[in-house]
């Protein structure tokens, strides 16, 4: 990556985003963090400068897609929305109350900017095909972005996604794994170990990167790199909770529940942060 | 039996009960084995299937995979004791449960968790409305709807014994407490909590707390019912059924389910074939689930004692 202004631009969006996440959590004292904040730099590059969307039209046919097939991350989806003008920044503290547009889990009917209802593991992956695909018959060329945890990808759903994706060359869907190592109870390696997932989506017809999954100029050149006749899967070796140390240190930090004021902590680090970052 | 009933919770919770009773029948049989999907920490078992490998297996996030292991080790001699949320373990396994489970034999006891609004914060996506329904298809399948901790601590261990698939929909955290610990519960058997004359109110789950405060309710209007906890939802105990519907003319169906296919279903079924009498139903609409507190929820899907109470005024008059 070499427009360093652009890079500037879009770290201090991943670090908003974070902020954002965080304060959305606050809001109901606990929910799931560890991979909201895992995947905040990808959806930074995705929303900051590759996805093409309107938010005053978020249905817009012609717009880029994401899927978060782990839906459970909508607080960290939610926190970019917002940021991006998709609803207001006060509604991310209405998470998860009565009559709210952000429930914990993505849904399409409720959130404006969210574009699939996700939060059954597995399923967001064909769904992402489906979307890629239909698009391709209605001459879009709209790009299709899907997000699945590390733990997700046990689902066996995933892998009959994958085959079909790369057996029918859908290009215009590009897959990210997010490689945090950790799902609900403890290490994706020791519960169900899946490998070497750069190897298997080679395997299957992908295109596959490895890279830094918190690293902004890595994702970026793994995003607008040109597509050749494989898609493109990219492995995001990424931390659970990423960016606030208290949460990355926490074994179990799939779902937190803490104070207030813990909340607070996170929130002056992530600001202490930013203000070394301008 | 002893109702200890008072409307206040329960001091242990559900994960406390699988956290002591599941270990204590592997302990006793050494065929009986735990499995799960990544969901062993939220039913307070991971600890113990840390240091208990060969007996607690968590085969990470693919239910339907799950589901078929149990299925093949069952059929190797073994009594596997599976668990889920109850969208996942309905929905995502029923195929397996069906036929690698149901009709080939093979017999497996599937916990679903967090059964309708007990959801709360998970949300729609996560909220069994439909699970006592889609295992009411499976031949020969028990279906049990758990209100507190006592009765989960015997169906769980009845269960382990029992042919076929068994279906246990249950909480997670506490509940109202009903039953006193030294209450007995013969899975099919429903269970006669209070008498009464001009209404039968059939509950189940986290609405036989409900029911009874209903009833209490009713009382002080002049009105008798008869409250029973129809838990096991298949085998229902038609007996009991029939034996007080005829006494009090009349019935009201409560469950924390769609209205279609549960415990409203069951009633019905077997109500119209051997003592038709109106009956009215406290229970979710066609509709999905939402996000929200439960206690928010329950009201929002008209899960409430007020709510039986409209219901049974509503049976009676229709008498
Ligand atoms: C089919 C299904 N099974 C179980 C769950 C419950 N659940 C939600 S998140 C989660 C762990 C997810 O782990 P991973 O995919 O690695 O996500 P991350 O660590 O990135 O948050 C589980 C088991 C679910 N939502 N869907």
């Amino acid at each position: 990556m070499t427009d360093e202004k652009l890079l500037k631009e879009l770290n201090d969006f991943a670090l908003d985003i974070r902020i954002a996440t965080v304060e959305c959590l606050k809001s109901r004292g606990f929910g799931h963090i560890g991979g909201s904040l895992s995947i905040a730099d990808l959806l930074a590059v995705l929303y900051g400068s590759v996805m093409r969307y309107d938010p005053k039209n978020p249905k817009w046919p012609e717009r880029d897609k994401l899927v978060c097939s782990k839906g459970h991350a909508g607080p960290g989806v939610y926190a970019a929305l917002a940021l991006k003008g998709f609803f207001p920044y006060e509604e991310l503290k209405t998470l998860n109350e009565p009559g709210t547009n952000l429930p914990s889990h993505c849904d399409r009917n409720k959130t404006p900017g969210i574009d699939m209802t996700t939060g059954s593991l597995g399923q967001g992956t064909s769904l992402a095909v489906g979307i890629a695909l239909g698009d391709k018959l209605k001459g879009r060329d709209s790009r299709t972005y899907l997000i699945v945890g590390d733990g997700e990808a046990v689902e066996g759903l995933v892998w009959e996604a994958a085959m079909f994706t790369a057996a029918t060359k859908v290009t215009n869907l590009m897959w990210f794994i997010d490689w945090n190592k950790k799902q609900l109870d403890g290490y994706t390696k020791v519960i169900n170990d899946h490998g070497d997932f750069r190897a298997k989506f080679e395997a299957f017809g992908f295109e596959a990167i490895q890279l830094d999954g918190n690293d902004i100029a890595q994702l970026y050149d793994a995003v607008t790199a040109p597509i050749g006749d494989k898609p493109r899967a990219i492995i995001m070796d990424t931390v659970k909770g990423k960016g606030v140390t208290e949460v990355e240190e926490t074994f179990s930090n799939h779902s937190m529940n803490v104070p207030a004021e813990v909340f607070d902590r996170w929130l002056d680090e992530l600001r202490a942060r930013k203000e070394a970052q301008r | 039996m002893s109702i200890v009933y008072n409307g206040s919770n329960d001091s242990k919770t559900f994960k406390d009960v699988f956290s002591t009773v599941i270990p204590q029948l592997c302990e006793k049989d050494p065929d009986v084995v735990y499995l799960d999907a990544d969901l062993m920490s939220c039913i307070g078992m991971l600890k113990w299937a840390e240091n208990n490998p060969d007996r607690a297996i968590n085969c990470g996030i693919a239910e339907a995979n799950m589901v078929g292991i149990a299925s093949g080790m069952a059929s190797a001699g073994m009594k596997p004791i599976v668990h889920s949320f109850g969208i996942f373990a309905s929905r995502r396994v029923f195929d397996q449960a069906f036929l690698s489970a149901g009709y080939a034999k093979n017999d497996i006891t599937v916990i679903g968790s967090d059964p309708g609004v007990c959801a709360a914060f998970n949300g729609g996506t996560h909220m069994p409305f439909e699970d006592t329904a889609i295992y009411r298809t499976l031949p020969g399948a028990t279906v049990m709807d758990v209100c507190d901790t006592a009765m989960l601590a015997a169906v769980l261990e009845q269960s382990k014994d029992r042919a076929g698939v068994k279906y246990i929909r249950v909480a997670r955290k506490n509940s109202v407490k009903v039953y006193g610990d030294d209450t007995e519960f013969e899975i099919g058997k429903g269970k006669l909590l209070k008498e009464g004359n001009d209404v039968l109110i059939v509950a189940s789950g986290i609405m036989v707390a409900k029911a009874l405060e209903a009833a209490k309710l009713l009382e002080a209007e002049g009105v008798s019912a008869a409250v029973v906890d129809m838990f096991t939802v298949k085998p229902i105990d038609f007996e009991l059924l029939v034996q007080w519907a005829e006494k009090t003319g009349c019935a009201v169906v409560a469950e924390n389910h769609n209205k279609i296919g549960g415990l409203c279903g069951a009633v019905c079924e077997f109500l119209a074939s051997r003592h038709p009498v109106p009956v009215e139903f406290v229970a979710v609409e066609d509709e999905f689930g939402e996000v929200g507190p439960q206690d928010y929820l329950e009201k929002r899907f008209g899960l409430t004692a007020e709510h039986i109470v409209e219901s049974a005024k509503m049976a009676i008059s229709r008498k």
